[in-house]
């Protein structure tokens, strides 16, 4: 099921990061190939790979670099999401530290196909080793002649805020003030970065890219399901034997990565639920996992793909608890710019808080999803809705859990 | 600290500059510029912020709306260490509550306070995205994996 490793080949060799490692893996030679490349030709073929969007929201990437305005002659940037924040996931983290070119390389292959002479590489501040990696990376890159003819790359340091993944909070950080997210549209492929067209994209999404053009779009598009090509890389955590990240193809099932890969649950042994996607994903039940991991089947089943993170909970967790972990996060990181987001998280979390605590009142779960449904699609930003994902399914699939600390 | 105390080094301005010349709009480079005040003068006082305002011709009402909306940014005196205990989900269930309490007992201190002589601050923090090796903390730049409280005590003798 696991099939080839593609992202993570390099992984076990110590010098990975090296540019003089990826070279002897025949690094670059997609850089190579694409340079004989007409840029609409090198968009066509990320189309027919079916690649999308591994940061959370699963767009065609290749629809998304067609979005750049035909006539348009100004700058055009690319901008790197690299502030890799949602719960429950890591595999950004790899990939800057253990294979910083294969990113380089995707963004030059990708710069050409959109036009852009400069990309931004937007790392979350804490992330300072991988940053270390990442800009050593760019740095050989320069100095062996792939960067700085025709395209610079600039690394960015965020500052410590979730929101700031979301790609337009970027783009505002990006442009030096705090990270608000913008209304949409303009989208950012129309009117991005400091007012110019700019195609934001995954760490790990640009990271597939030289494999695609090396290998050909229909080649990873055989390699996932109908909708959805390639492998992807899965952070596994929680109450599993080997948490770690593993790549497979997006057809394998949760079921399988969990315990095939990952080797099985650990607690007392048996599943209560998983959180499939990063924490912003519905939780699934012990009997909903036999689900394939891509967009559209994760979706099908009622909750999301996102950051392909996966958070294993055993029968001895306490569901409300974990709520209340998760609702505290959502408190915290709303930037506070729409009303609902910013009252419901923080009413949400005090409500949670208080049930956990044996103070909790009978009415008090409807009112949390009365609350919580009500703001939900109808604000600025997606991390609203990210945050109704667990309240709503957290609740719903394990009320009992939570009557039982109310009635106490 | 007056404002006269704060103030970049030539070779610190020209770092400033060549940030800024990397962004289409100079602005951009305000993030950087403040992790490097940060550096240099320890934590950012609004004397700092109004520093960084007149190397970007911001106002400081600017300035410090950014410093004030991002977690890294301290906005008093630090420790000499910053300890951040992640707290979030796959921390939560690996024990990070047994962590961030035996790190509160050890070192005396509630989260968000620094120990009496200056050595420590203690946070507690969201997903700093190494579940894998869950529960987790950051030590200034280091990420410390794998914690039990015996490793909490050999980190915090390293120390000094
Ligand atoms: C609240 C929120 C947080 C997000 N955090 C991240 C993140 O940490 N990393 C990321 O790549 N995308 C994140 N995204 C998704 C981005 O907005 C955007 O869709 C993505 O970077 C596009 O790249 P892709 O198409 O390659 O996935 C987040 C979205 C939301 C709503
Ligand atoms: S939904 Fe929440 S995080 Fe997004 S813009 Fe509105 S307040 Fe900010
Ligand atoms: S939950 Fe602690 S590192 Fe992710």
């Amino acid at each position: 099921m696991t099939g080839e490793r593609i992202l993570m080949r390099n992984f076990d060799r110590p010098d990975s990061h090296t540019l003089a490692a990826y070279r002897a893996t025949g690094g670059y030679a997609a850089w190579a190939k694409a340079q004989g490349m007409e840029p609409a030709a090198i968009t066509e073929e990320v189309k027919a790979s079916n690649l999308r969007g591994l940061g959370g929201a699963g767009f065609p990437t290749g629809t998304k670099w067609s979005f750049i305005p035909k006539g348009h002659t100004g700058p055009v940037y690319l901008v790197i999401n690299a502030d890799e924040g949602e719960p429950g996931t890591f595999k950004d983290r790899y990939l800057l530290e253990r294979d910083p070119h294969a990113l380089l390389e995707g963004m030059l292959i990708a710069a050409r196909a959109i036009r852009a002479a400069t990309g931004f590489v937007y790392i979350r501040g804490e992330y300072v080793e991988p940053w270390r990696r990442f800009d050593a990376a760019v740095r050989e890159a320069y100095d062996a002649g792939y960067l700085g003819k025709g395209f610079d790359v600039v690394v960015h340091r965020g500052a410590g805020a979730y929101i700031c993944g979301e790609e337009t909070g970027l783009i505002s950080s990006l442009e030096g003030k705090k990270g608000w997210p913008k209304v949409k549209p303009p989208f950012p492929a129309i009117k991005g970065a400091f007012g110019m067209p700019t195609i934001v994209n995954n760490v790990e999404t640009i990271s597939h890219v030289p494999h695609i053009i090396d290998r050909g779009g229909a080649w990873f598009a055989a390699l996932g399901t109908r909708t959805q090509g390639g492998t992807r890389m899965f952070s596994v955590s929680g109450r599993v034997a080997r948490p770690g990240v593993y790549e497979a193809s997006v057809a394998i099932t949760l079921r399988q990565l969990i315990d095939d890969l990952a080797g099985g649950v650990t607690g007392n042994g048996r599943l209560k639920g998983v959180v499939p996607g990063g924490s912003s994903a519905p939780i699934l039940r012990a009997d909903e996992i036999d689900v394939t991991m891509d967009v559209d089947g994760l979706r099908n089943a009622g909750t999301m793909a996102g950051s392909a993170g996966v958070v294993v909970m055993d029968e001895t967790v306490s569901i409300p608890e974990a709520l209340l972990v998760v609702a505290r996060f959502y408190a915290h990181e709303s930037c506070g710019q729409c009303t609902p987001c910013r009252e419901s998280t923080g009413w949400i979390y005090k409500m949670v808080r208080r049930i956990v605590e044996g103070r909790g009142r009978k009415e008090d779960l409807d009112t949390i999803l009365d609350v919580a449904r009500r703001g939900a699609g109808t604000t600025i930003c997606a991390f609203y809705d990210g945050a109704v994902g667990p309240y709503l399914s957290y609740i719903e699939k394990f009320r009992d859990e939570f009557e039982a600390l109310i009635a106490k | 600290m007056t404002a006269s105390r704060v103030q970049f080094s030539g070779e610190q301005l020209a770092e400033v500059r060549r940030l800024q010349a990397l962004y289409p709009d100079r602005r951009g480079a305000l993030l950087p510029v403040l992790h490097m005040a940060q550096d240099a003068f320890g934590w950012v006082s609004l004397d700092v912020e109004e520093y960084v305002a007149e190397l970007f011709d911001l106002s400081p009402a600017h300035v410090h709306e950014v410093v004030t909306f991002y977690t890294l940014y301290f906005r008093q005196p630090k420790g000499r260490h910053v300890v951040a205990v992640c707290h979030n989900l796959s921390c939560h269930l690996a024990g990070a509550k047994t962590i961030l309490g035996h790190l509160k007992t050890r070192l005396g201190v509630e989260v968000g306070a620094t120990t009496p002589d200056g050595r420590v601050t203690l946070l507690a923090v969201e997903c700093l995205c190494a579940c894998e090796r869950a529960p987790m903390m950051q030590v200034d730049d280091r990420y410390e994996l794998d914690l039990t409280p015996e490793k909490v005590d050999r980190i915090l003798e390293g120390l000094r």
